[in-house]
């Protein structure tokens, strides 16, 4: 393997320095340390410990763009062949994703998404209103039925990351955790440890994965903060057996609008339920927000009416790191020499971290791309951003 | 006892003291498997009084129900772990409405009940939310009036007084897991009494929620028979029958002998008594009483029921060991020297952690584990009273008094209503609680008992090896779920905090489990 981003050699200065150890960054770090290069992984917290903490962990495939189905459907392949050399902490399991349709209209709707799904070779069939009865018993009756689509996933979130980091570590990558960049700029990172002390990393390449903080290091990045809640219950196994999601998710999940919450459950493989989603514009306030947590705890009730009589054991919020075509950055920064960014995956990062990292690793290697990287380019026209977050410079056209 | 009555426990009848807890109940009939931990162990009470979620079990078809919260009533049909088939949970008895009051006070102890009665006294109307069955908390936890001390009895009396007005309430096995002080107070309530409204709003609130046991983990501390000093008692109050049974009473703190002398008054055999402090320390405590144990026991009326049971001072539990799903003896060391004691129940507990939940929930200043109050029990907050342990531990008569100028001033009474001589006496009862706790605090050995295979947290069993020292608490939280399950942290946190020096995280709503629905 050659060393295409040149001279680094030793810890002064390593080849590569991945800034964020979340879901994004250690699958990042995991996949250019396998390219033979030097990998430096810096977290201001620990590996897993922000988005990815607060994330769901539904490996699902999604087609709201060509270039979303793309990424998650290749993704969704990485996790399931790695699903096997997975710690059993990380929780994988196939379960498949059963997206409802409450009225015949959202079953075409279904149908339409079915055909999509069999162009790119994802799997998914039609399930009639019985046969969703059957399979998932708890659901209210008089739905229409659903698109089930059984390849989908569940994983723990932060120990999936972990094990990524834990997995690059072992094949010679450098972890530095409470460990904040300050700023990325020339082939340096400015880092600040857990003493205060701050220092400057060069490196060849330095990657952007810090999510939602990834617009304060690399300015003119158009990511915005979108909070969700999620609320999870005591142990109930077999109430519920896939990923239950309403075909409204789509709705509430699309472009950058305000305040939407959709029934979305979770089965994990400890018999706990999860219960999502919702979506708000409100900055970083991490308060449990009642009126939307009550709006989305109904909906989730009005599906599964069960749910109300379960135990709910805690609640917490967490953030996405939006971008206003709903799809992720990823590549070179071209405003800045030696930056690639790896960011703004909203709510889709635990599934798109492994196309993600097969992108940044092949580029940063100068190999060609498992899959045209041309949609995921940092640098690309953007719709305009109104959230409370928004950065002053939204990203001009190429 | 007035009447038994039958419950249906795994499909066979099961007569049952009338008033006694489910919990109670269970382990006098002998059943030692109430649950199946998360990797498979058998698991039964440990603490008897709501925190430690060992004792669940399904309650006419409600999975997760804590026995020893809950009262055994005729035709009750009960599954324990090997017959529980996880069954759909049934639709929440979800309370209804909103209940507006002056004074909101939580917690149904001394502190609580003397705040209570002060308050409606001075013309408030007041609202009690307690978890227990009946008013006392844990310390004055009665099945009937008559087994009360007679101060207990007076000032439980006083408040059912006092509480008879209009606009006035005690909201029995009612919980609080969310609540908020802006311009007035909101509590949002679970619990299964039937008249539990889902919000409570009042003009003020005291926090009077007491305190539970510290536990400490130790090899076998998992093993049903194994439980809290103040478990035992909660269980042998709740009506658990111990008849030839044989206990070892252990761990530290004012509750040993109490307990000791309560389990051998019902019948049981204490095999030992062993408090880990040496007995120099606690003799300092005690101003003499301490340095002569005999004396002591005589004094307190343990002696008879104790007889011929010797207490050792600087002894402690090192390991429990028995079969998979009863404990059948306990290892006994005093550093030097290890022995082995038979016996069918070990208590054993190291003290008491506030219970600060609420408080921190709200935002009340909280320094060096104590809710922070002035003279007249204020908080941080203009609106938030808080009385007894939280404020610090120190027991029974201090909970009184703080609960009574809570009370008086939480009521609007002015300056001169509250007499001088109880904010002296809360004074002394608060250096008397802090030696208290230097005395019996535990050694350095008793904190590293865990083993590499001990279980630490109980609800998600995670073992003392799956935690890395050199981790946060919320990296551990993640990582693990250590403090992750049902009971929120209540039993591990502190074992966290001993074994590895985290602190914990955050205060969050839910506070406790709630079902979904109140969160609509």
């Amino acid at each position: 393997m050659t060393r295409p981003v040149g001279v680094g050699v030793g810890p002064e200065r390593p080849d590569v320095v991945v800034v964020g150890a979340g879901i994004v960054g250690a699958a990042c770090a995991l996949a250019l340390v396998r390219e033979s290069l030097d990998v430096l992984i810096i977290d201001a917290a620990f590996a897993g410990g922000g988005t990815t903490a607060a994330a769901m962990g539904h490996l699902v495939v999604m087609d709201d763009s060509p270039a979303q189905l793309a990424l998650t459907a290749y993704s969704r392949a990485v996790w399931e062949r790695m699903a096997d050399e997975l710690p059993a902490g990380c929780e994988y399991e196939m379960r498949g994703t059963l997206w409802v349709a409450e009225a015949e209209a959202e079953l075409d709707a279904a149908r339409t998404k079915q055909a999509v799904y069999a162009a790119h070779g994802v799997e998914s069939s039609i399930v009639n209103a019985d046969e969703l009865a059957r399979m998932e018993p708890a659901l209210r009756r008089g739905l229409a039925g659903a698109l089930f689509v059984p390849g989908d996933g569940v994983l723990y979130p932060p120990n999936a990351a972990r094990w990524c980091v834990e997995r690059a570590v072992a094949l010679g990558a450098r972890l530095r955790e409470h460990c904040a960049a300050i700023a990325i700029g020339a082939g340096a990172v400015r880092v600040r440890g857990a003493s205060g002390a701050e220092e400057t990393i060069s490196a060849g390449a330095i990657v952007n994965a810090a999510g939602v903080d990834a617009p304060h290091l690399t300015s003119g990045l158009p990511i915005i903060p979108r909070k969700g809640h999620l609320v999870i219950t005591d142990r109930y196994p077999g109430l519920c057996h896939s990923q239950l999601v309403e075909l409204g998710y789509l709705r509430s999940a699309h472009g950058l609008g305000g305040e939407s919450v959709a029934f979305n459950v979770q089965p994990r493989a400890t018999g706990q339920l999860l219960i999502g989603s919702s979506r708000e514009l409100v900055g970083r306030d991490a308060s449990v927000n009642g009126a939307v947590l009550g709006a989305m705890v109904r909906r989730a009730i009005s599906f599964v009416p069960a749910l109300a009589g379960c135990d709910a054991i805690r609640v917490w919020t967490g953030f996405r790191p939006a971008t206003p075509d709903g799809v992720p950055l990823i590549g070179r920064w071209e405003r800045e020499p030696g930056v690639w960014i790896a960011a703004g995956h909203e709510g889709l990062g635990i599934t798109t971290a492994p196309g993600t990292a097969a992108l940044i690793a092949a580029d940063i290697a100068g190999r060609a791309a498992p899959f045209d990287a041309a949609p995921y380019r940092p640098v690309r026209a953007m719709p305009r951003m109104h959230g409370a977050d928004a950065p002053e410079a939204a990203c001009p056209a190429t | 006892m007035s009447r038994d009555v039958t419950i249906t426990v795994d499909g066979r009848p099961l007569a049952a003291p009338a008033g006694a807890t489910l919990a109670s109940a269970l382990l006098g009939a002998g059943v030692t498997h109430f649950r199946t931990s998360v990797s498979g162990e058998p698991r039964a009470p440990v603490c008897g009084m709501g925190v430690c979620f060992e004792c669940r079990v399904t309650v006419d078809g409600r999975p997760h129900q804590r026995s020893c919260l809950v009262p055994c009533a005729d035709g009750m049909r009960v599954e324990t772990a090997p017959n529980a088939m996880a069954p759909a949970a049934s639709p929440a008895s979800a309370g209804d409405g909103t209940v507006v009051c002056d004074v909101a006070v939580v917690g149904g102890g001394p502190a609580g009940i003397a705040a209570a009665a002060s308050a409606a006294e001075g013309g408030a109307r007041v609202v009690v939310i307690d978890q227990g069955m009946r008013p006392g908390g844990q310390i004055w936890r009665h099945r009937t009036a008559a087994s009360l001390p007679r101060a207990a009895r007076a000032w439980i009396e006083r408040a059912e007084r006092a509480l008879d007005g209009a606009g006035s309430t005690w909201l029995a096995r009612t919980s609080v897991f969310d609540a908020s002080a802006g311009d007035g107070i909101v509590l949002r309530l679970t619990g299964d009494g039937a008249a539990s409204p889902a919000v409570v709003r009042a003009r003020r609130l005291v926090v009077a929620m007491g305190a539970r046991e510290l536990f400490l983990p130790f090899p076998g501390w998992t093993l049903p028979g194994v439980m809290g000093l103040g478990g035992a008692q909660a269980l042998l109050k709740g009506g658990m029958t111990v008849r030839g049974r044989r206990a070892a009473v252990a761990g530290s703190g004012p509750l040993l002998l109490p307990v000791a002398a309560a389990l051998a008054r019902a019948g049981a055999r204490v095999v030992s008594v062993t408090e880990q402090a040496p007995l120099g320390q606690a003799a300092a405590f005690g101003a003499g009483l301490w340095s002569h144990p005999s004396k002591l026991w005589q004094a307190l009326g343990y002696g008879r029921s104790l007889l011929g049971t010797r207490m050792r001072f600087g002894t402690w539990v090192a390991a429990a060991e028995g079969a998979v799903d009863r404990v059948e003896r306990v290892r006994l060391t005093n550093g030097r020297r290890t022995w082995t004691v038979s016996c069918d129940l070990v208590c054993c507990s190291y003290g008491f952690v506030p219970n600060l939940e609420l408080a921190r929930l709200l935002g009340c200043d909280v320094q060096r584990g104590r809710v922070v109050v002035d003279g007249r029990q204020r908080t941080s907050l203009p609106n938030v009273w808080c009385a007894g342990e939280p404020t610090g531990v120190a027991g029974e008569a201090s909970a009184i008094i703080e609960g009574r100028i809570a009370g008086l001033d939480a009521a609007g009474a002015d300056d001169a209503a509250v007499p001088a001589g109880l904010r002296r006496a809360r004074d002394a009862w608060q250096r008397f609680g802090d030696r208290l706790t230097e005395a019996f605090r535990p050694r350095d050995e008793v904190r590293r008992l865990a083993a590499e295979s001990t279980i630490v947290c109980r609800c998600e069993d995670v073992r003392r090896g799956a935690l890395d020292p050199s981790w946060t608490m919320r990296q551990a939280k993640l990582y693990t779920r250590v403090t992750m399950g049902p009971c929120q942290g209540m039993m591990c946190g502190a074992a966290c905090t001993s074994l590895f020096g985290w602190s914990p995280g955050t205060v969050r709503p839910p506070v406790t489990g709630a079902e979904v629905a109140r969160l609509a």
